[in-house]
This record gives structure tokens, sequence and C-alpha cells, in this order.
């Protein structure tokens, strides 16, 4: 197991260098660093001494990939690409736009968006394997065919209807909740419920219909119908033996998107006004903070190969039958 | 059915194109051909292809009976045609010409505004701007105004609308009942409309099935076999009957309002559906050719063939797509600002920039279907009909285009359906981001992010929002029902649809 574990953790390497190469392509080699400090200043106010400085204030000022002026092993390492994308690797992400340190600040950042992230991942799934188990109990009755109507009518909402009605109706009109904001310690729970739940029932319907396909699969399997053979009840056959057997599809959904909680949500804290990483992402997106953006996409490929391993391991826990060798 | 399928499917896009190249002369109007219009074009002509196509080949026709079948997905279809035939005529462009200028060559000389066939049937609703908001079909507008009576002296009020309700003299006690009046006219217009066509399509079956009038219009009503023919009938009598109200009122009132620089909501909303068409298949149809491409050559050669591709798809699969999307559009516009020079005009920029969004798009979602056509190629290699062309010497080229293609292509006409209703849903959440289409393109994304900071107004300005989720939650439940139904046609054991 752990030999199997280190080398996919070799085989991530190259990914993440693939990664790296990307964004250093999409950021610096399309667009020079002129270019964005262009952008940056504005059309109008651009004189060279600008772009200069600006790019010397974020260390852009270097020669892309090989610097000519420096003999030996400096020629590579006082380069933009050494400094701004293969210092990624070790989590150095540099300082923002405006001067702060990004690791710092995603440290900070981290804990909101996990309060939020968190609560949606367990309930959310709970909620949607309860419904889905539902409809599986009552197959092909009406009861699972306008169940079904109703996940995708669920579905064909946008993200923002979700949002934005449940702040009308609950923070605006009804006045339970504040709409937005957010808290430390136990009093950010008032600020962090409605989020919660509209992230929940912004998930339901995709997430319903899909365990439920999972679960009709188990169902039609000659296990199920021994089970039934010897007398089980229909409640035991579904909890004890199909949602048993249905582990392995439902963790390669579930156990992927785990590390990349830390990432919070996009939508919901930039609406709720969370200081997550979700906000902090939007924020650097709408400044235009190429460096955070970097920053983001690297942590965000990092944790998505993480989860991957973590799917292969959890496999083995739920099936004896898996070894990882 | 003749065996040049073909030879009427030509003659139709001959028809067609010759019609939209002689037209704009007579009509005396420049033709403006955009980058997403030559996009379009080409996908209704390759659409028309693939039905002439589909007719021809049995094994074909028999999964589109099944969804030709189901009642569901029939009304789910009508809508989408709606749709689509709004957003056709949004993607006609064409310049006007100035009266009475005339270059000194003596050229015509034609406005730089860009207009569509869309545009030209909606003047009404485009040219009638009021000052800013005013409600559904409101008569005054949303805020108050300083005025002076007639005496001299100053008072504050709300303003009648320039255009809304104008034609009446007392609109506070008259509205109800003109309202009224003219929802029952338009009503009774979409029915006659609507008779209309069913005596046609009557007279069409009778003809061609050699049946007499009422024979026919007992089959059509009665038989058990045209029950999704007849749901398809009810659901174009609630359609006909339905535009032809609002047409009816959008001539006298703002149906769904204004917005704040008061244009009619209801004009807004019609033109978004194009933007919103254009994102959910011109995406897909952009990375199309190289998902199926690289997916069978993964499949097919493997070997380092197969390790390069997968090693492309795994990494750009594993950065989180919306910061891809992020990154990739963000260094679009830097290139985009530091070379104005690229653009001949503002729309051409912001048609540009729809097209480029879109192929971002495609380069983050093409993963997902490379992947499964590489497994489905690695299954049909082994299969015999493979090796039995190996072993005859056909080469892989051949086999890749003749053998592999057909047989993995129910799989790409699903997912090519499951993804258009997501990426529709997805243009809105970019605009909200800032990382969607250009601010000057008219999309329910916009609309939405304009409106949504007005709920907090007293009092609320609900109207531009309500009309961009409904018009959008239509569109994109009318494409999840079909696209269920062509699943469950083509390949009911396969179940592809990720949980996102």
């Amino acid at each position: 197991m752990l030999a199997y574990i280190v080398r996919r953790l070799l085989y991530a390497i190259p990914i993440l260098i693939g990664v790296n190469l990307l964004t250093f392509s999409l950021f610096f080699l399309v667009n020079s660093p002129d270019d964005m400090a262009r952008m940056h200043l504005g059309m109008k106010r651009v004189t060279p001494e600008a772009i200069v400085k600006w790019k010397q204030e974020r260390g852009y000022d270097k020669p892309l990939m090989y610097n000519a002026n420096i003999s030996g092993l400096g020629a590579f390492t006082d380069t933009i690409f050494f400094e701004k994308s293969v210092s990624l690797f070790a989590f150095n992400f540099g300082s923002a736009d405006d001067g702060r340190d990004i690791g710092f600040d995603i440290s900070q950042r981290m804990w909101p968006s996990l309060a939020i992230a968190v609560p949606v991942f367990i309930v959310g799934i709970l909620v949607n394997i309860t419904f889905a188990m539902l409809l599986a109990f009552f197959r092909a009755t009406y009861i699972d065919i306008w169940g079904v109507v109703l996940c995708v009518v669920l579905m064909s909402i946008s993200a923002l209807f979700y949002i934005i009605g449940g702040q009308f109706l609950i923070g605006k009109l009804l006045h339970l909740v504040p709409i937005s904001g957010y808290d430390t310690g136990l009093s950010a729970v008032k600020f962090l419920i409605l989020p919660v739940i509209i992230g929940i029932i912004g998930g339901i319907g995709a997430g319903s219909r899909w365990y439920r396909t999972i679960f009709l699969e188990e169902i039609n399997r000659d296990y199920v119908r021994t089970a039934r053979a010897k007398g089980l009840s229909e409640l035991a056959v579904l909890f004890r033996h199909v949602l048993k057997n249905a582990m392995i599809p439902i963790l390669t959904g579930a156990v992927v998107v785990i590390p990349a909680l830390f990432m919070g949500s996009l939508l919901l804290e930039s609406f709720f006004g969370i200081p997550g990483l979700g906000s902090y992402t939007i924020d650097a997106i709408r400044n235009q903070d190429f460096a955070i953006v970097r920053a983001m996409v690297f942590l965000g490929s990092v944790l998505y190969i993480f989860g991957l391993i973590l799917t292969d391991i959890s496999y083995t826990l739920v099936d004896p039958r898996i070894r990882l060798d | 059915m003749s065996k040049k399928f073909w030879l009427s499917p030509l003659l139709l896009v001959i028809g067609m194109s010759t019609l939209l190249a002689v037209l704009p002369g007579m009509l005396g109007v420049k033709p403006v051909v955009l980058w997403t219009d030559r996009f379009i074009y080409l996908l209704v002509v390759a659409v028309i292809f693939l039905i002439a196509y589909i007719r021809h080949k049995p094994h074909l026709r028999q999964p589109w009976r099944h969804v030709l079948n189901n009642r569901q997905a029939m009304v789910a279809a009508v809508i989408l045609c709606a749709y689509v035939a709004v957003g056709l005529l949004d993607s006609i462009h064409y310049r006007q010409p100035l009266q009475g200028e005339k270059a000194h060559n003596g050229e015509k000389l034609y406005s730089v505004e860009v207009f569509s066939a869309l545009d030209a049937l909606l003047s009404h609703l485009r040219e009638r701007v009021e000052k800013t908001y005013s409600a559904p079909f409101a008569y005054r507008l949303y805020s108050m105004e300083t005025m002076i009576a007639s005496d001299g002296s100053q008072y504050r009020a709300y303003p009648r609308l320039k255009y809304g309700a104008a034609h009446l003299q007392d609109p506070a006690s008259q509205r109800g009942r003109d309202i009224l009046f003219k929802t029952l006219l338009g009503a009774g217009q979409g029915l006659i409309i609507f008779a209309v066509s069913v005596l046609l399509l009557l007279a069409y079956l009778a003809r061609s099935q050699a049946l007499s009038f009422k024979q026919a219009w007992r089959q059509c009503w009665r038989a058990e076999s045209a029950s999704a023919l007849r749901i398809v009938l009810y659901t174009l009598a609630v359609l006909m009957v339905l535009s032809s109200v609002v047409w009816k009122l959008s001539f006298f009132y703002h149906v769904f309002g204004t917005d704040k620089v008061g244009q009619d909501v209801l004009y807004l909303a019609l033109k978004s559906i194009r933007t919103g068409l254009v994102i959910g298949t011109l995406t897909t149809m952009i990375m199309l050719p190289f998902a199926i491409l690289l997916g069978i050559m993964a499949g097919y050669f493997r070997g380092w063939v197969d390790d390069l591709i997968q090693y492309i798809y795994t990494t750009l699969s594993s950065v989180p797509s919306i910061l891809l999307i992020a990154a990739a559009v963000l260094s679009i516009q830097v290139y985009m600002t530091n070379h104005p020079e690229l653009f001949e005009s503002v729309r051409d920029q912001a048609d540009l920039k729809l097209l480029a969004l879109c192929v971002v798009l495609g380069i983050t979602s093409w993963t997902g279907l490379c992947r499964l056509l590489r497994g489905e190629t690695l299954k049909l290699r082994e299969m015999d009909y493979i090796q039995a062309a190996t072993a005859f010497g056909v080469g892989r080229f051949t086999i890749i285009v003749r053998h592999l293609l057909p047989n993995v292509l129910h799989i790409v006409l699903i997912m090519v359906v499951l993804d258009f209703s997501g990426l529709v849903l997805a243009e809105a959440v970019l605009s909200y981001i800032g990382i969607g289409v250009d601010p000057s393109t008219i999309s329910w994304g916009n609309m939405i992010n304009g409106a949504r900071l007005e709920l907090a107004r007293e009092p609320i300005v609900w109207w531009s929002l309500v009309a961009a989720f409904v018009f959008m939650f239509t569109l994109v439940l009318a494409a999840n029902l079909f696209s269920d139904a062509v699943r469950d046609a083509f390949d009911p054991h396969l179940n592809m649809r990720d949980k996102t």
C-alpha cells in the first residue's frame, strides 16, 4: 500500500509540471509582462517608466526562461519562470498585487471556507442518499416518477437563483438571518446557516438522481434477488445489501472532492460575504490579480490529484477484495 | 427511400443560402456575417445533413423513433425548437443604409449599427426606450420626478411612461379592462393561427398517406400511435396562444417592464436566447473534433500515443475547470485590450470574445468525452470485426473512419446533448464572476448580474431578474428532459452523467 501511494505521488509530479507550464504559458507567453502592466495601468497613463516600475514591484522584470546576464545556475534561477512557477512546488506563492503574502492569506481564509464546505458536503451527501433511497424504494411508482421529474426541475434552476432567492426570502422578507457577513467563533453560525442550506438544496437535484441510478443498477443484481428470496424485508435489502455494494461508485464521486473542499464555494462565499478562499479567488479574478489566480490553479490541481489518491485508498477500506500494489 | 440521401438536404441548403444571399439586396440592406454566425450556419447545415443521413439508415432511425414517441421529450423538443427559431432569427445580421447620404464615389453608405432579423421583427420593442425602470404593465415610471404644474408650481410625482400604456386616457381605471381585452384578442388570434396550421398539417397528412381528410383527422386525434403527435400539437397551441398574447400586448405595454436604462426586458430576454444557444452548441462543436480524434487515437494506437494523450487530458482535467476558464479568459482579455487593431468594431470584438469563451469552455470540457471515447475504443478494437478488418489488410485510417467512428457516435451524441444545459447555466455563473461574455453582449448572465443589486431597492425591482431566470429555466429544463430521452433511447445502460 505504501509503495502504491509513493508511486502515485511520483505520477503526480509530471502532471503538476504540466499544470505549471500551462499556467506559465497562459500568463507569461501569450501575454508578455509588458502587456499585463499596460492592462493594469489602464491604456491612457501608460509610460515606459510606469511599466518598468509596475514590473519591478512584482518581480516581472526578469527574463522569462534564461537569464543570459548571470552565469552558472543563476541563469536559470534568476528568471520569471523559476521564481513564479517553479517556486509553487515549494508552496511558495509569492505576494499578491496589494503586497500581502498569498500563502498566509490562504492559510487564514481556509477556515471560513471549510466551515461552509464541510457541512454542505456531509449533510448534502446524507440528504441526497436518503432521497435517492426513497426513490429506489418506491421505484417504478408515481412517487419515483415525480421524484425524478422534481430532480430534473431542481437541476434546471440556476445556482444563482437559489442564492438570490434564498437571500431574498429568508434574509430580507423573513429577517431570520443576516443577509451576508461573517464573524469569528460560534457567532459565525448565524451567518453560515443560510449558505449551507442553500448549498445543500442546490445540490439535491443532480445528486439524488445520480445516486438513484447507482442504487437501481445494484437493485437488479442477483445477490439482491437472493436476499429477497431468503425473506429479508425490502428495507433490510436496501440498507444492508444495496447501500453497502453501492459504496464503490458513491466513493468514486464523493472522495475526490474532499480535498477540494478547502477551495470553498465560489458563488456561496462571494454572495454571502464570507472571507474564504472562494471569495478570495473571485476577488482576484475581478481585480485581475494574476499571482493569486496562478496560486489557486496550482493549489486546486494539487488537491485534485490528492483526492484521486484518497479515492483509491478509500476503495480498499470499503471493499476488502481491492488491493493496491 | 432514394439512395442519394444527400440530394434533398443539398437542395434545401442551396435554397436557403440563395435566399440569404438575395434577400438583403432586395431589401436594400448590407448583410453582415459575424464569426459566431458562420459557425451557426455551419452547424445548421451539418444538422440538416445529419437528419437526412439518419432518416436514410434504419439502425439510426430506430432509437430516434423512441425519442419521437416519448411524450415528455416531444414537448421539450417543441420548446427547444421555439428557442432555436428565435436564436436563428437573431443570427442573420445586416446593416441599414443611411438615408439620403452617399459617399462621393456614389456608393451607398450604411449605418455602423448591426441589427439582426430579430431586431427588425421586434423593432417596436427595441425603439421604445423609457427613461429608467418601470414595472411590468406599468403606466408610470418607477422613480419620482420633479414636474411643473400648469400654474408654474413644482411638485414631485411619478411621470407617465412615454410608450407603456400611452394609448390610454385614464390608465388607472382603464388599464385592467384594456389588458384583459387585448389578452383575449391575442389569444383568439393565436388560436386561429393554430387552427390554420393544424388544417394545413392534416391536409399534408391526408395527401402524403392517400387518406381522406376525415380519416386523417381521425388518425391524428384518436389513434393510439399518434399520442406523441397530439401532445406536440397541444404544446404548439399553448406556445402560439402565449406568444400571440405577448406579441399583442407588447405593442402597448412593457410586458416584462423595463430595465435601468429603460430598455424593454422582454426584448433583452429574447436577445439573450442567441447567446445561450451559442454557448451551449458552439462550445461542444468546437471541442468535438479534438475529443473524437484524440480519444479514438489513444484507444486504437495505444503505446506512446495513448500515454501522451492521457497525460494531456489528465493535466487539463486536474485544474479546477472554473480556474482554468478564469486563467484563460483573463489572458484573452489582456490580449484583446493590447491588440485593439484586430477588431473592426466593438460589436466585432464582443462577438469574438463570445467565440473565445466557447473555445475556452470547450478546452475545459473535452476531457470527459475524450476519456470515454478512449475507453470505448479500447473495447472495440478487440472486437472480431475490427480484427477481421485488420487481417484483411485494411489501413489504420480506414478502420478508424469506417469502423470505429460510426460505433462510438452514439456516445458523442449523448454527451453533446447532456452538455448543453450545463453550458447554458454556466454562462450565467461566469458572467457573475466577471469572466463571461462581454458586458455589451445581451445575455441572461449579464441581465441577472445587472439586476441582482436592485433587489435591495424599495419597492423591489424584481422583473428583469425573474424574466432572465424564467427564460433560462425553460430552456434548460427542456434541454434536460430532451437529453434524458435521447440517452435512454441510445444507451439505457450507459450512465455517464457526472455528478456535476
